[in-house]
């Protein structure tokens, strides 16, 4: 594939991949909150009420404190930006990503992390207490989850001889008795977990909550409304639905798009869209007969996740 | 021996029902160090103007069996001072600053003689209360700010929250002095809902005042009205029939229903268990639509009016059952939790000392070993005999939790007990002649704690004089206390479990 239709086609891949994101990240936080309703015996509102809120959000005013510099505005953006540049490189619904040949998993951690660093740092613009608190908080929870996240990766690297994502993948598809290996296993338990930290979810983080004080990353966004917190929204609820399809076809990698065509890019993202919403539901039901732990009972859960990925990395390395 | 010694001594001996003592300002320190020695403690202090002298009355109480003493204190309007009781009373400072902004009385020898119900903006040296205060001056609008202690020291941090919330509930500001994430200090700012409601009562006759007392905090619609009918139906001498009581008692346990289960639901959300809360809920849901059944209103207003009461319906047994059946699986299921038991357990520990020192009530002093209930202690009916308040020793959040639940399985029982009795569903005692001066004191174990009112009424049946004091007023410093090294991301389940109200401690 070369020439104008070369870049034609890796245009609409990554395009597909990303509209992918952009909708189905939001309609998955949407179906969490089904989910978790329906099993509290609650009706819920319906699955695109987070669409619909985002067309709210975008439609309003934009409202910045008087005290807020430039940072404050660029953090939201940067955090969508991330998230839409690795919509665009990530093996989602194909394992050839055209725009995504060097998409380094340790790069993609990294960029991740750009967006969560760019939203504390617009948190702690405006100079209130609450964003303050939420982005020593956050930080505090990435500090801790990224490290068991790195070494994760290293774990599932050692035996495909490759930190390269869509190669992960392949391999994954090519030869599944390195999906079925302890360390395969361990390292994406680990990185479960920190998904888990990094998204806000329970245990580490309660999304619905309305209690100031106890918000980590509702208390760092605290101070965005309208198109701002749109924007927010969005990042992270794409944030959710990337962790989670990385996560999924790291597992289970099967139905993905493994050759060119429009066909298997349709399959590949309907597949997507199938193991992402069970794993959404899964955590959502998880997320129900769970509490949120005691901030200081975090780096216990994440040393957890930590050492999980130690043990992966070292069963790597013996194994091998 | 001075005149006010020896009547006290007499009072101590003999431990009469009710006693009235008149005192001289010289002579009250003494007499109320005596009684609160001898285990009474300070219930209410009402300050009154008539328009003459100024009366101050100090309520103590104790039990079983029902005893409450009263000291009148008469001062010169034109030196209006008491002498402080605050170094013998922790309550007794906050009842005297509160007397000092709204009536102006001085308490000499208070440490720290500081506005407590008024903010910093209203006109200084007008008191509302006083019978000559006229027209209310122009708030002022650079007011001094309010003086929080400073607390310095390598990497404290201050945290500002409200008065306005995230969430809908009342308002109050809550300073939190940290470092990291642990608590070295938290000031509460409440008073920002002053109604001005014990001015509201005079002058009303007793009908139109129920309605008003029913509202003083709305989810204690019961417990505020029945402390009040039992003050207006002592102070003019009404007869109440037992059947009456009978059905006030329902109504009172019903209260607690309502309340605990949503308490223990919303503690179970705050550890974002919210599973609990939903289930939580709905009985909630079911327990007011069987409130608006038995009176007529979801939150029970209307069932208890002076000299008696009025139901419509009496909870069936089988349906108590039932719902104590499906509070017991939410207990369960939150007992069931690891997580939710974790939060739960050593968080925000009050200690039995500092409970009694700081006079709390309810359910928060239950949770820390006191054992004080005013269904035992001042019963207006009395409860069966295998009846004995819910205690736990821990003083943290899970014990204050515990509480709760025993609590709702034992208004269950006593529920139980008084819908099986035989009776009419009303049930009034005859007409009162309200003739010549009278006063009168009602409590009630509400279900936050013991409520209390302290009524004068004139000749005609008119209110004078109406004091109310909310559990909330006497528990409200306890929070603060109990907060000394708790992580900031506690202070909601914290502030949850203790679930003061903002409306009742501001009147």
């Amino acid at each position: 594939m070369n020439g104008i239709g070369g870049v034609i086609a890796a245009v609409l891949v990554a395009g597909a991949q990303i509209a992918a994101v952009a909708v189905g990240g939001p309609l998955l936080v949407g179906v969490m909150r089904k989910v978790r309703c329906h099993i509290e015996g609650r009706v819920g509102p319906p699955i695109h009420q987070p669409l619909r809120d985002l067309r709210k959000l975008f439609s309003k005013q934009r409202m910045r404190p008087d005290q807020a510099s430039w940072v404050f505005g660029v953090g939201p953006v940067v955090l969508v930006a991330t998230a839409v540049l690795i919509a665009a490189i990530s093996p989602l619904a194909t394992t050839r990503p055209p725009l995504g040949q060097t998409a380094d998993f340790f790069a993609i951690v990294f960029v991740l992390l750009l967006g969560s660093v760019a939203l504390a740092l617009a948190a702690l613009d405006t100079g209130t207490p609450f964003g303050g608190m939420g982005s020593s908080r956050a930080m505090t929870i990435g500090a801790l989850a990224e490290p068991a996240l790195l070494v994760a990766i290293l774990a599932m690297s050692i035996p495909a001889h490759t930190s390269n994502l869509p190669a992960l993948v392949r391999i994954g598809l090519a030869h599944p008795q390195l999906i079925a290996s302890p360390e395969r296993f361990l390292a994406l338990g680990s990185f479960l977990v920190v998904i888990l930290a990094e998204s806000g979810r329970l245990p580490v983080d309660n999304p619905s909550t309305h209690l100031e004080l106890t918000m980590i990353h509702e208390a760092m966004v605290l101070e965005y409304a309208g198109p701002d917190l749109g924007l927010v929204i969005l990042g992270e609820s794409m944030r959710l639905a990337l962790l989670l399809g990385l996560l999924v076809n790291l597992l289970i990698p099967w139905g993905i798009a493994d050759r060119p065509g429009a066909a298997a890019l349709v399959i590949g993202l309907g597949a997507l869209v199938g193991k992402v919403v069970v794993a959404g539901i899964a955590i959502a039901t998880f997320e129900v007969f769970t509490a949120k732990l005691r901030l200081f009972r975090l780096p216990e859960l994440l040393a957890g996740a930590f050492v999980l990925a130690v043990v992966g990395a070292f069963t790597a390395l013996v194994i091998r | 021996m001075s005149a006010g010694a020896s009547r006290i001594e007499h009072v101590l001996s003999e431990r009469p029902a009710r006693a009235v003592l008149e005192q001289l300002p010289g002579e009250l320190v003494e007499s109320a160090g005596a009684l609160l020695a001898a285990g009474y403690r300070l219930a209410l202090v009402a300050a009154h103007d008539g328009g003459g002298p100024l009366r101050v009355v100090y309520l103590f109480a104790d039990g079983p069996p029902d005893q409450r003493v009263e000291l009148h204190v008469q001062i010169q309007r034109n030196q209006p001072q008491v002498p402080s009781l605050t170094h013998l009373s922790f309550p007794a400072g906050r009842f005297e600053r509160e007397m000092r902004d709204l009536f102006g009385i001085e308490p000499v020898g208070h440490p720290r003689p500081r506005g407590l119900v008024l903010h910093q903006h209203w006109p200084s040296g007008w008191h509302p209360m006083r019978a000559d205060a006229g027209p209310r001056p122009a708030m002022v609008d650079d007011a001094e700010p309010y003086p929080f202690v400073d607390v310095e020291g390598p990497g404290v941090y201050e945290i500002p929250v409200g008065p306005v919330h995230a969430g809908l509930i009342e308002p109050g500001h809550f300073r939190f002095w940290v470092v990291g994430e642990t608590i070295v200090k938290m000031k509460a700012r409440l008073w920002f809902v002053h109604k001005g409601i014990e001015q509201l009562f005079e002058g009303r006759d007793l009908q139109s005042a129920l309605p008003l007392a029913e509202r003083i905090s709305g989810d204690s619609a019961v417990g505020h009205s029945l402390a009040f009918c039992l003050a207006v139906e002592e102070a003019c001498a009404m007869e109440v029939p037992t059947r009456a009581n009978e059905l006030r008692a329902v109504l009172v346990e019903l209260e607690r229903l309502y309340n605990h289960v949503a308490d223990v639901g919303a503690m179970c959300n705050d550890v974002g268990f919210g599973l609990a809360n939903a289930h939580a809920l709905t009985l909630r849901e079911r327990l007011l639509r069987l409130n608006a059944e038995v009176t007529g209103h979801r939150l029970l207003r209307g069932g208890i009016v002076p000299g008696g009461a009025l139901l419509r319906s009496l909870p069936r047994p089988d349906d108590l059952q039932e719902i104590g059946a499906r509070f017991q699986e939410i207990i369960d299921l939150a007992r069931s939790n690891s997580i939710v038991m974790d939060r739960f357990t050593g968080t925000a520990v009050l200690s039995a000392t500092q409970a009694r020192e700081i006079g709390v009530l309810g359910v928060v002093a239950r949770a820390s070993g006191l054992s004080h209930d005013a269904r035992l202690s001042h019963p207006f009916i009395d409860p069966p005999t295998d009846f004995h308040p819910a205690r736990h020793d821990a003083g943290d959040v899970l014990a204050r939790f515990l509480v709760r639940c025993a609590e709702v399985e034992a208004s269950l029982a006593l529920l139980t007990d008084y819908v099986t009795r035989d009776g009419p569903l009303s049930a009034f005692g005859p007409k009162p002649s309200v003739k010549g001066k009278g006063h009168g004191s009602g409590m009630v174990e509400g279900w936050r704690g013991t409520v209390v009112h302290r009524i004068e009424v004139d000749p005609d049946g008119k209110l004078q004089r109406v004091k109310v004091v909310d559990p909330s007023f006497m528990n409200w410093p306890a929070l603060p206390e109990a907060l000394a090294n708790t992580i900031v991301p506690d202070f909601p389940l914290a502030n949850k479990s203790f679930n003061l109200s903002y409306a009742g401690n501001d009147l």
